[in-house]
């Protein structure tokens, strides 16, 4: 099967200091693959490179098409989505209207159904439908911005740390979630520090350590790695770095 | 003082304020969009309310070949920008906004051979000749320093204010001129007189305001320009272009930069260098209304107008530095009302 995204020799540099170094990467359709990694090894910056925010040096892929030198807007047209650490929503608007610009760039019929799949896996979104994005509580925010990006039709949805700083009821509806969409013929690309929840429901993961990938295979198996154990799933070590 | 001079001043200052109004309006979009503090709006009202003038009087205004030419630079700084990935479409496109448009309405001037049109046609042509010089301004001159800092986009800002007047001075010359009112009826009520001019004034105020809020509220277009506005990064996550929204936002602010032009040009003589006043008192508006708020700004400008109407009865040659005194306190309250706030980064 031929990958989805394909990202090959990547590097990204803050200035003098490279954040990411020489990252291959690799997502199929219908797959769920995840990054794990302690806070600051880079997962960050690499899907946002990725997306077009940050400048990256290397080769990216998309559904068979060079995209490492075209826009952001062109790279969601593309298929490609990011659900930001931040979320970047729209604030001061209603969750209605977070959800219509989501659908942006892609035809009313299209945009039409997806209201429809979107309502149907957040019906907490639909009861919110005219409240403002930023009055939603931080789980409800989540499930807009991932909402918000589903809208698009997206082929491959990426999320950054969706799990972060939310209560564990919301994060395995969250989780749940995620693993409903590769039926409805979504990738998704994972970044998360909950390492034993992303490895759960992926199907590969890579493990990044200080900005390169050190380690990646079936999800199964980098959950019973015993390193892994060791850093990210049993106790923390210091420096969580015992590999 | 009596009543009837009470109301004769309010009256003046409504008229004013509507149209400072207006421009507090567009300053206000152009900031919360682009975070361009837009100077040049001054000249969107000179050349609105110079070249409907110069059209009234059967003459070819030198603005048309002003947007021909920047429509030319805009084409190839997007042909520049196309180079990495040519896509017939998108080059097709720009020719037909860059090109064709300016070209077309030329061609209609010209086809009018020097005849003064009749009102109507003479105001749509200033519009779009003003409206095509806003676009490519935008493209020219900030689309490629768009993700620079408030600053940058400031200092670019007046550099396109002094440039445009220099056009204006060229164009139009050191006298003033003044174009032929809308309407020449006039209603009387009590004391107070309504010339059709005042009336179509805040006819075209209310309606513009009426009509913004409609496209913001309710259209995709103006629901992206909001959440630009609220949320650059978000705003691109979801395939909104920064530079759509930007153009957008500078066609709204040069169109009703020229339509203020219009509207006051058969009240008072204009010059070549009247716009800028004219704009930074809608500028004050948009200071009081803290440079977001559009409600505030709308009020902040009925005040303005207000107190530059008193002020001439009262002190006329203190007027301006009466009306520009307003800024102090406005400012002194904002800053012990707000904590510092950093620039933000892109």
């Amino acid at each position: 099967m031929s990958a989805l995204l394909q990202v090959t020799d990547a590097h990204v540099a803050y200035g003098k200091v490279e954040a990411v170094r020489a990252v291959n990467l690799e997502v199929r359709a219908d797959e769920i693959v995840t990054i794990i990694g302690a806070n600051g090894a880079g997962k960050t910056t690499l899907l946002n490179a990725v997306m077009g925010i940050l400048p990256l040096k290397g080769g990216v892929t998309f559904a068979g098409q060079d995209v490492s030198k075209i826009d952001i807007e062109d790279r969601v047209a593309a298929g490609l989505s990011l659900v930001p650490e931040h979320r970047e929503l729209f604030a001061t608007m209603n969750v209605e209207d977070n959800l219509l610009l989501g659908a942006f760039r892609i035809d009313k019929a299209t945009a039409a159904r997806s209201f429809e799949h979107v309502y149907t896996l957040f019906p907490r979104l639909k009861e919110r439908r005219k409240q403002l994005a930023g009055t939603l509580s931080g789980g409800e925010q989540q499930m807009l911005a991932m909402g918000r990006a589903l809208m698009g039709a997206p082929k491959l949805l990426m999320l950054d740390e969706p799990s972060l700083g939310l209560a564990p009821i919301i994060v395995a509806d969250i989780f749940r979630i995620v693993s409903e969409l590769r039926a409805a013929g979504v990738s998704v690309l994972l970044v998360e520090q909950n390492a034993q929840a992303a490895l759960k429901i992926a199907d590969r993961a890579y493990v990044m350590e200080l900005g390169e990938f050190i380690l990646d295979g079936v999800a199964s198996d980098i959950a019973s790695n015993q390193r892994v154990v060791a850093s990210y799933l049993g106790f923390q070590h210091e420096g969580a770095s015992a590999i | 003082m009596n009543t009837t001079i009470l109301l004769f001043l309010l009256q003046d200052g409504i008229t004013n304020g509507a149209i400072y109004a207006l421009l507090g309006l567009a300053l206000v979009l152009v900031f919360a969009v682009t975070r361009i503090i837009l100077i040049p709006q001054g000249e969107f009202i000179t050349f609105g309310a110079l070249t409907y003038a110069s059209l009234s009087a059967g003459q070819m205004p030198g603005t048309i070949k002003l947007a021909v030419a920047m429509g030319v630079v805009a084409f190839a700084f997007d042909l520049f920008t196309f180079r990495k990935a040519l896509d017939a479409r998108r080059v097709l496109r720009s020719i037909a906004v860059n090109i064709v448009f300016p070209l077309a309405i030329w061609g209609v001037m010209w086809a009018l051979g020097g005849r003064p049109g009749n009102i109507a046609l003479n105001i749509a042509l200033s519009l779009l000749i003003v409206a095509a010089i806003g676009l490519y301004l935008y493209r020219i001159a900030f689309q490629p320093i768009a993700h620079t800092s408030v600053l940058v986009l400031l200092i670019a800002s007046v550099g396109c204010h002094l440039a445009l007047q220099g056009f204006g001075l060229v164009f139009f010359g050191a006298e003033g001129q003044r174009g032929p009112a809308i309407s020449s009826d006039a209603i009387t009520i009590g004391a107070l007189r309504f010339t059709g001019q005042s009336i179509a004034v805040y006819g075209i105020t209310i309606a513009l305001i009426v009509g913004l809020w409609l496209f913001f509220g309710y259209t995709l277009y103006g629901k992206a320009l909001r959440a630009t506005a609220v949320n650059r990064l978000g705003a691109r996550l979801v395939g909104i272009r920064t530079s759509l929204s930007g153009q957008i936002a500078f066609l709204l602010a040069s169109v009703i930069g020229a339509i203020s032009g219009i509207l006051i040009v058969p009240i008072t003589t204009l010059y070549y260098d009247t716009g800028f006043l004219i704009g930074l008192k809608g500028f004050i508006a948009a200071i009081i209304g803290g440079l977001v708020s559009y409600p505030l700004t709308a009020a902040a400008a009925i005040l303005v107008g207000c107190v530059e109407a008193f002020s001439s009865f009262y002190a006329s040659n203190y007027k301006e530095v009466i009306v520009f005194t307003l800024i102090l306190p406005v400012l002194v309250l904002r800053s012990l009302a707000a904590p510092a706030v950093e620039e933000e980064k892109d």
